[in-house]
């Protein structure tokens, strides 16, 4: 039973709707590879005020290293702006246990002191194993165990949801 | 003790024998080949059915590790791991702590041999003191406390004035003179030979040259002073040409092969198994073609083990720091079986290989079933293969690079002086 | 006969020598050192990767750049250090190499860091980890003998990628003392794997390996042949030894030859990029003007090997 997968544009719309005026004029926007640091670009370009953008790979704060080893391609965590006393935006594409948010966290106080950090996701698919809460939402939808909900980039740089079966099933 | 053996198939290539006979044993000797001796009443009847007899082995290289060296192997284990290859003779090189100098030592080794009535044991002397390669021995007393020649085990001789003197002395009494081709300045620091796969491994090398450089040398002096020389493990095929030619020259030099250099190259060190941390090294698939080839048209005589037990923590270290050598007796008979078959050798030319043409350089009586010799006996299954583990060697040195393969030959009886000193 | 230094999946288990890796390994481990080279221009230089493990530097063969690199790759990967210099090994000290190895496996070592004066020791010391059945304690080699340096391969390999990108099109020459160089052994064995057309060695013929070119090298003991048209020139370090053993007349000769000078060097490609694994002998085979110059990429090298250092051990030790 496939469930309905709503438009990514339009949740994207709605979700820089609901940033639009709440969030602060100068938050960095900080997206996690490979979804967040696509919607953090379209994020800055959307929403008026002086945001530099970074990308973030939790690759090597992960917490299940010790099961399922190194990911394969970590990609460079890049911050162009000074983490201490930053006020920001913490970007990802699909929140579920809240994981891969507890480890950019991590990684982000790694590089100073942040003076703010809120969380922004594209689609709330619950089943969180950690106390972690995002501040804007663009949805909330629920999703079967056994899919993982995948935002991809079409070359023109459309954004798009799909479900797709977990490996193994 | 009056023993037969029946139905087996008789080979004793001495004689020309290869065929379905009984063999009839008395009083420690062979007292009849086919028909049995009148009035006979056998004590014991060992039914061979299926099985080769032939003489008992004779290795032209086993050391046994006594006296010096218990902690790697003693003359109990050793011996019967011998008569468990089949092997009823061996000599035994002067290598050990202290080396066989003195007939003090000579006479300690036979008497104790004696005493366990297993192989019979042949002990080579040093040719120098301490075989330090600067004073001969009393050759002539250590012949008579029982060596049956003299080398310089793996020690190299770099003195050529010495070497050509203790040949000419060993030549003035008749001695036997056993050489190892190396030269010891091309050779120094190496542990493997020069080519692939010391180039891979980064490992310091032997270059064949080092081999050939010392047979010219000691081919060059027996040329000038006639003495005979036995030129001990052969490993390149420059060598084995060398060793050819001298024979054609008319030049009264014989040579043998370590069982394991008939088998293996270079590359399978592998990855720095010390297992193959052999003395001579292990050369290349060329090489080892032409010693398999050396070994059947002759240029080469024997085939003998060059068994060296050694201990495991002497083996368990980084390559170069390993210590050279291989356990063969059990290995011998099976080795030798798989050259023959490999090079579709007839079986008695290949058991001529370890029985009557090493006993020939040796000099003593033995390899041969004619009625009188000593009833040295070995008979074994050629189509039963067996798996080499350490469990199934008898000899306290399990350190062999065959371990785990399944190999040709199981020795069922061993015979010596008419005593079954081995049966399974 | 089964690869050592891969575990029944095909993964990586230990770093033994970079011949026999299929490249798709040795290209995962320069693909993993790229976001590792961020890491050391953070404030906070550490990730906690290997929180809580234990990392043992065994050096039987002392070495305090090679050990100083390989402690600081642990440690910003949060892992704990442990610096055992054993000089020169023999068992007449007593205890056995292996001994040494199952004493610190009782003290839950997660991996050993191995170098040693012998080829072949970190062979001996993963085979017998594999045969006592310990499949999570690991094992990277940092020098054996004349065999293998794969490390200080990998990093050279992953210089020469960021400054001339893919290597299926570059002339590399190593120059130097081949012969004793465990360094040049794997940087041969990485270039040719990774499909590296042109690779040559450049050296007099006492310090030369027989048969070098089984290696898919070319030979020249002409240097001036030999450099034209690199796009990569690697120097090897001369060791003082070499003199005494009747492979070298004198240091002067050598560096006439065989030394690295602007004038040589002119022979290369006009963006050639000069490498040496360190330390250098000034004067003996590289000119000061050549190691100091533009064309040096000496002191990224040290660098990018810290990187690669995090990356194997990461990748290892998530095997």
């Amino acid at each position: 039973m496939t469930p309905e997968i709503p438009d990514a544009e339009a949740l994207l719309d709605a979700l820089v709707a609901r940033l639009r005026g709440a969030v602060a004029y100068d938050a960095a926007f900080v997206g996690i590879y490979s979804g967040g640091a696509w919607l953090a670009d379209r994020l800055a370009v959307a929403i008026p005020g002086d945001h530099p953008v970074g990308y973030i790979d939790v690759s090597f704060y992960r917490d299940d290293y010790a099961t399922t080893g190194l990911k394969p391609n970590p990609k460079r965590t890049a911050l162009p702006f000074d983490v201490a006393g930053a006020t920001i935006l913490l970007v990802d594409d699909v929140l579920y246990t809240g994981r891969s948010v507890r480890a950019a966290v991590n990684e982000l106080f790694d590089f100073g002191r942040p003076a703010m950090i809120e969380l922004a996701v594209l689609v709330d698919r619950g089943g969180r194993e950690l106390p972690i809460e995002p501040t804007y939402v663009g949805a909330r939808l629920t999703v079967a165990r056994d899919l993982n909900l995948v935002l991809t980039r079409d070359p023109g740089g459309t954004l798009s949801l799909a479900a797709e079966p977990v490996a193994g099933n | 003790m009056k023993i037969e053996i029946r139905n087996g198939r008789v080979i004793d290539p001495a004689h020309a024998v290869d065929g379905s006979a009984s063999l009839y044993i008395a009083a420690g000797k062979i007292a009849a080949l086919g028909h049995a001796p009148t009035g006979w009443q056998a004590n014991r009847v060992i039914d061979a059915n299926g099985m080769v007899v032939a003489p008992g082995i004779v290795d032209l290289s086993a050391r046994l590790r006594e006296p010096g060296f218990e902690y790697k192997a003693t003359l109990e284990s050793e011996l019967a791991a011998a008569v468990a290859g089949g092997v009823t003779s061996l000599a035994c090189p002067p290598d050990t702590d202290p080396p066989l100098d003195e007939p003090g030592l000579v006479e300690m080794l036979k008497h104790r041999a004696r005493t366990l009535s297993l192989a019979h044991v042949y002990p080579v002397g040093a040719l120098t003191v301490q075989l330090a390669g600067t004073t001969l021995t009393e050759m002539g007393e250590l012949a008579e406390a029982g060596c049956v020649a003299f080398s310089h085990a793996d020690m190299p001789i770099i003195d050529t004035q010495l070497l050509s003197r203790a040949m000419q002395y060993a030549g003035t009494f008749g001695h036997r003179v056993w050489l190892r081709p190396q030269d010891a300045h091309l050779a120094r620091g190496g542990v493997a030979h020069e080519g692939e796969v010391t180039t891979r491994l980064g490992l310091p090398a032997i270059p064949r040259e080092a081999e050939t450089i010392a047979l010219a040398t000691i081919f060059a002096l027996v040329r000038a002073t006639g003495v005979r020389v036995h030129i001990a493990r052969l490993s390149t095929a420059e060598g084995v040409a060398l060793v050819r030619a001298a024979k054609a020259d008319g030049l009264p030099v014989s040579a043998d092969v370590a069982a394991h250099h008939l088998h293996l190259c270079d590359i399978d060190i592998g990855w720095f198994d010390s297992h193959a941390h052999l003395v001579p090294p292990l050369r290349t698939a060329r090489d080892r073609a032409a010693l398999r080839e050396g070994v059947v048209d002759g240029t080469i005589d024997a085939i003998c083990s060059d068994h060296t037990p050694v201990d495991d923590d002497a083996k368990q270290l980084p390559f170069a720091e390993a210590e050279a050598g291989a356990t063969g007796l059990e290995l011998l008979l099976p080795l030798t079986l798989k050259w023959a078959d490999d090079e579709n050798v007839a079986l008695g030319s290949a058991i001529a290989r370890i029985t009557q043409l090493p006993a020939a350089i040796l000099g003593v009586a033995a390899g041969t079933l004619e009625a009188g010799a000593a009833a040295d006996v070995c008979i074994f299954d050629p189509d039963e293969y067996w798996r080499v583990e350490r469990r199934s060697l008898r000899s306290q040195g399990k350190n062999t690079p065959f371990l785990g393969l399944e190999v040709p030959g199981r020795v069922r009886y061993t015979l010596v002086a008419g005593q079954v000193v081995h049966e399974m | 006969m089964r690869n050592p230094q891969l575990n029944a999946e095909g993964a990586l288990k230990h770093l033994l020598t970079l011949e026999g890796l299929p490249a798709e390994v040795i290209l995962h481990i320069l693909d993993t050192a790229e976001p590792f080279v961020s890491v050391a221009e953070r404030e906070v230089k550490k990730v906690p990767l290997l929180r809580g493990k234990a990392i043992f530097n065994l050096f039987f063969e002392s070495s305090t750049r090679t050990r100083t690199t390989f402690e600081i790759a642990a440690k910003r990967l949060s892992a704990d250090v442990i610096n055992l210099n054993i000089g020169v090994s023999s068992t007449s000290k007593g205890e056995t190499l292996l001994d040494t190895v199952d004493n610190l496996c009782a003290m839950n070592a997660d991996m050993f860091v191995v170098r040693h004066s012998q080829s072949g020791a970190p062979h001996l010391i993963a085979a017998h980890l594999d045969a006592t059945g310990r499949q999570d304690v690991h094992v990277i080699n940092a020098g054996d003998g004349r065999h293998a340096h794969p490390t200080q391969g990998l990093l050279d390999l992953y210089t020469i990628r960021h400054y001339k990108g893919d290597v299926r099109g570059l002339t590399v020459a190593i120059v130097g003392d081949v012969l004793h160089s465990r360094v040049a052994r794997s940087l041969i064995h990485g270039l040719t794997t990774l499909g590296t057309p042109e690779v040559r060695v450049v050296g007099p013929r006492t310090l030369m390996p027989a048969q070098v070119e089984s290696l898919g090298v070319r030979a020249y003991s002409d240097m001036h042949e030999g450099l034209k048209g690199c796009d990569v020139v690697v120097m090897l370090r001369l060791q003082s030894e070499r003199m005494k053993g009747a492979l070298l007349p004198s240091a002067g000769e050598y560096f006439k030859h065989y030394g690295l000078t602007t004038e040589k060097l002119a022979l290369a490609k006009p963006d050639v990029i000069v490498m040496h694994p360190g330390p250098m002998n000034r004067g003996v085979e590289i000119d000061s003007a050549v190691a100091d110059g533009e064309r040096s990429v000496i002191l990224p090298q040290v660098t990018f090997g810290i990187a690669v250092r995090m990356a194997v051990m990461s990748i290892l030790a998530g095997n």
